[in-house]
């Protein structure tokens, strides 16, 4: 029991997860700023925000609506983020628990930040909210069948296990499954769905922030919105954390092996970020259709390689 | 000067209320965070909800239409928040304190930490405003 408590509360759940997701906050920040030719934030600079949040403002409950909803709603974001995280990362850094890592499992955990977020703007009672609920609700409609997609490509390529440590262990023993063209295409559909899952920018439709003034956060303040940044920061480290289990031969800790590890996750933060400044936002009509038939083609091609040994 | 006012005083989140402004102040103020000047460096952003801010950058003549406007968005700014006014609009009114839809400066308004004067302020001015105002002795006391 202590000890299942503290892989959720310290390590690798809710501390572990949250301060180096903050740190790539950071990172995903620095970069954006050097790619603009400018100097970027602090270090410390997601700490400061999470706990001004926190600890400073005023939280302000909505007059319309719900207001017990809208203050669950992030925390169970937090929740089911720190769940995914623990059960992502303890096959991923070796622990030995029970559990092994079930795909279906973490997939269902994944969706539960952004479905707190749905739950929650539509609880405010702001029109705006709604608005960016309704986008929200659509993308994830939109981006979870193609997620699913990339998980049934990679079963297939592990010989029909399901679960992540059997994953890692194929890619160990034989090697990693982005050597192959499957492999490469599963990549770019994962990156895309991360990117939506994230809500990073051709894929932000629903904060929007100079369209629908941040959409579905528009009415948090104080110490929820401080949540729902925490729940960002996990999602910024477990969702490239899984993929590099997926696809990228897990990670191997002794050595050589740990600095690899973070060039993996930091090499994949990296590319979300680029493709974040790179892009402008997508219509939410746009993003469905990239979703429901490009992405999905290229997936079902993927998986029918990967069918075929490629 | 405890954790708390230090977290803050770090991250300041800018929302910028305009007024009826001849529009030169909201070029200044966007041009602060142009890789010119840059003000994320002091981990100040803008956003775009009024919930988030702690910050609220007025600038531009406020008539009497905006005064009403101006009460409800600090009224709805989620506490502590600091009022910045910002160009002589702001300040004192301007060019326009003799018009007759003039409904006073912002100070008359709502309670005003820091003023910004110029016309427009340089963003270098914008800037040692808000530097200032980060490092005097109690950027929130009022809520005290
Ligand atoms: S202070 Fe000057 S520049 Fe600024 S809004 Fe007023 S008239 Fe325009």
């Amino acid at each position: 029991m202590a000890v299942n408590l503290f892989y959720f509360l310290v390590f690798p759940g809710l501390l572990f997860s949250a301060v180096v997701g903050a740190l790539l906050s950071w990172f995903d920040r620095k970069i954006t700023a050097r790619v603009q030719f400018r100097k970027g934030p602090p270090l410390l600079q997601p700490f400061y925000d999470f706990f001004k949040l926190l600890l400073v403002k005023e939280t302000i409950l909505p007059k319309q609506g719900s207001p017990v909803v809208f203050l669950l709603a992030p925390v169970f974001a937090v929740f089911g983020a720190t769940t995914a995280a623990v059960l992502i990362l303890l096959p991923l850094l070796n622990i030995s628990s029970g559990f092994r890592g079930d795909l279906i499992v973490i997939f269902y955990l994944l969706t539960i930040p952004s479905f707190s977020y749905v739950i929650g703007s539509l609880a405010s009672g702001n029109p705006l909210a709604a608005v960016g609920g309704s986008r929200e609700m659509k993308l994830i409609l939109s981006y979870e069948s193609t997620f699913l997609l990339v998980i049934a490509g990679v079963i297939i390529k592990a010989s029909q296990y399901f679960d992540l440590n059997s994953i890692i262990t194929i890619q160990h023993n034989s090697r990693p499954f982005i050597e192959s063209v499957s492999g490469v295409i599963l990549f770019i559909v994962a990156i895309f769905c991360i990117q939506a899952k994230l809500g990073l920018v051709p894929f932000d439709m629903a904060e929007a922030e100079t369209e629908i003034t941040e959409g579905t956060f528009i009415e948090y303040s104080g110490a929820p919105y401080a949540l729902i940044k925490l729940t960002k920061y996990i999602m910024l480290f477990i969702l490239p954390a899984f993929l590099t289990a997926l696809l990228l031969n897990g990670f191997v800790l002794k050595g050589i092996g740990i600095l690899w590890a973070a060039l993996k996750i930091l090499g994949i933060v990296l590319l979300l970020t680029l493709i974040r400044n790179t892009n402008p936002r997508l219509k939410i009509k746009q993003a469905v259709s990239f979703f429901l038939v490009w992405m999905n083609l290229l997936a079902i091609l993927a998986i029918v390689l990967a069918y075929f040994g490629y | 000067m405890g954790f708390k006012s230090f977290c803050f005083k770090k991250s300041l989140w800018v929302f910028h209320f305009g007024g009826a402004s001849c529009n030169n102040c909201d070029i200044e103020i966007l041009d602060c965070l142009t890789p010119r000047y840059d003000l994320e460096r002091f981990g100040i952003l803008l956003v775009g909800s009024i919930r988030h801010a702690d910050v609220l950058l007025v600038n531009g003549s406020i008539n009497m239409r905006d005064r009403d406007r101006l009460i409800e968005i600090y009224n709805q700014a989620p506490k502590p928040i600091l009022v910045v006014a910002i160009g002589a609009c702001g300040c004192t009114g301007g060019i326009f304190a003799e018009g007759n839809t003039f409904a006073g400066p912002v100070d008359k308004i709502i309670p005003v930490d820091a003023y910004i004067p110029g016309c427009p302020p340089k963003p270098e001015a914008i800037i040692a405003g808000l530097v200032k105002l980060v490092n005097s002795s109690n950027p929130f006391k009022r809520d005290k």
